[in-house]
């Protein structure tokens, strides 16, 4: 399809994150991932619970339908009925996310914003990541400060899942033996070349990588005259 | 009680949990009265914000316990991030889950709570201290132990309070202002408005009234002192004075804002915004 930003289809590789996801809080962190849960919202999961980004359970037309302060979201999140998106400032090959600190821990070159819910939410409801802009600074070897817990981390933890990780450039996910990152989609005019410069590991690559979705036109149309009319989208994922 | 009085009360080397969340309803009427006293040495628990900011670049910390230190619209916490970034303070970085469960601990006067956080992360290889715990049935499942909060004091803010120290907030999220009041041996309530017992129900209904007096020990009328931090319905973030706040020197900014008592320093704050 034509004339679909790269943008749009990052919003789609989103909103798949929550297809089936039946009655549960979609939580989105970032633009993209939140034009994409709406969209899942508004089509193949209407039955998606969202906040307004602080205590309140939303429709997609802002409608109030619930009140879930912090102490709340902590229960949903623990009690799992809650699928989050979260970014990652660094994120391994294993899926271990970090969003605390940069080098060495105890005096860090670079002071992020903390561990936050990584830990809890990792361990508790699916998480997946979002990473607006690929590269080798992000996918990294090794986490300096394993937040979000991997799966070479998280050993046999009874809720722990990471269904995929959408970049600017493709779909990933670990659905291989040893849990460790594969290209799942390609976005289109994406090669699978600048998907391993761009990745300081080895991520693997199926003989056969599929492209990402194109949208419907209801979704685009959904996109952009409802969700994003302003165009938003573009200040996370340019063109 | 006014905020000096209050902070008076506090001691160097103290154990103190301050309420709120990142920018959001931070007593900071009480944490300026703080930094007006000598007092340092601190253990901060907090879901940090600008207090930590502020306390850390006045060198008042020895060690921070908390998950995150934000002010929301800016994501990272200028001052929280030099002072990490030059060694200035112990930090217990844990969980945000964790943090709420050791709060419970300490209300409920139970050593540890088990939580299922942590395990996994660096979270457990930064806090060696931390434990874990085998669930005694037969699911077997391992968890952590989180210790209990206990804090010396805890400073919060909210939008109503009677003379007793019964507190409501009006806004949408109560954060955990209860929880440190519950879990800590003095309670500090500042709040916009002191009003009559009988009024506090009238104006929303009891499931606002958050605080409970038998956990307070002094209620303090600060309108403002959540500024420049949001506390709806009384007013939302002043954004453009947290933007001062970020981009100016600590030294600067002190000089500036912090020199005097509160009066002045809601002074400045007028004079910096609307200038003649």
């Amino acid at each position: 399809m034509s004339g679909v930003s790269r943008a749009e289809y990052c919003v789609i590789a989103c909103a798949e994150t929550w297809r089936d996801a039946g009655e549960i809080l979609a939580s989105p962190m970032g633009l993209i991932p939140s034009i994409g849960a709406r969209l899942a919202r508004h089509t193949f999961s209407p039955d998606l619970l969202l906040t307004d980004g602080e205590a309140l359970l939303v429709t997609p037309d802002g409608t109030v339908e619930g009140w879930l302060p912090y102490r709340q979201h902590l229960t949903l999140v623990t009690g799992g009925r809650r699928h989050v998106m979260m970014g990652a400032s660094q994120i391994d090959r294993y899926g271990n996310q970090n969003i605390s600190c940069i080098g060495d821990w105890t005096k860090p070159k670079r002071q992020l914003l903390g561990v936050r819910g990584a830990p809890v939410n990792t361990l508790n409801n699916p998480t997946s990541y979002w990473i607006p802009k690929h590269s080798r600074r992000v996918f990294v070897e090794k986490a300096d400060m394993v937040c979000g817990v991997g799966y070479d981390h998280a050993l046999d933890a009874r809720h722990h899942r990471i269904p995929r990780v959408v970049s600017d450039l493709g779909v990933f996910d670990f659905t291989t033996p040893d849990r460790s990152m594969r290209l799942a989609s390609l976005h289109p005019e994406v090669t699978v070349d600048q998907v391993k410069e761009a990745t300081a590991f080895a991520v693997t690559i199926p003989d056969d990588v599929p492209y990402t979705r194109d949208p419907t036109p209801a979704e685009l149309h959904l996109i952009r005259e409802v969700i994003d009319p302003r165009n938003t989208r573009i200040r996370e994922v340019e063109a | 009680m006014t905020s000096d009085e209050a902070a008076s009360r506090l001691e160097s080397g103290m154990t103190l949990g301050i309420g709120g969340w990142g920018s959001r309803r931070k007593p900071m009427a009480l944490v300026r009265a703080l930094l007006r006293t000598e007092i340092t040495d601190l253990t901060v628990v907090s879901y940090g914000g600008p207090d930590v900011g502020m306390l850390a670049a006045a060198g008042r910390i020895r060690k921070l316990i908390a998950a995150f230190a934000t002010l929301d619209s800016i994501p990272l916490e200028p001052h929280f991030r030099a002072a990490r970034e030059r060694g200035a303070f112990e930090l217990m970085e844990i969980d945000e889950a964790m943090f709420m469960w050791g709060l419970h601990a300490a209300a409920n006067r139970l050593p540890f709570m088990p939580v299922r956080a942590g395990i996994g992360s660096d979270v457990m290889r930064v806090n060696p201290e931390l434990r874990t715990i085998t669930s005694p049935y037969a699911d077997g499942e391992t968890f952590v132990a989180m210790p209990a909060l206990r804090l010396d004091a805890a400073l919060v803010h909210v939008n109503r309070a009677d003379r007793q120290g019964n507190g409501q907030y009006l806004g949408p999220d109560p954060y955990f202002d209860d929880l440190f009041c519950e879990a800590a041996d003095t309670a500090y309530v500042s709040c916009e408005r002191i009003v009559d017992t009988a009024d506090l129900a009238k104006e929303a209904p009891p499931p606002s009234l958050l605080l409970k007096r038998h956990v307070v020990t002094g209620v303090i009328e600060a309108p403002g002192g959540a500024h420049f931090t949001s506390c709806v319905p009384d007013y939302a973030r002043d954004e453009a004075f947290q933007k001062t706040y970020a981009t100016t020197p600590w030294p600067e900014f002190a000089a500036r804002f912090l020199s005097g008592d509160e009066q002045a320093y809601q002074s400045a704050v007028k004079e910096a915004t609307c200038p003649e």
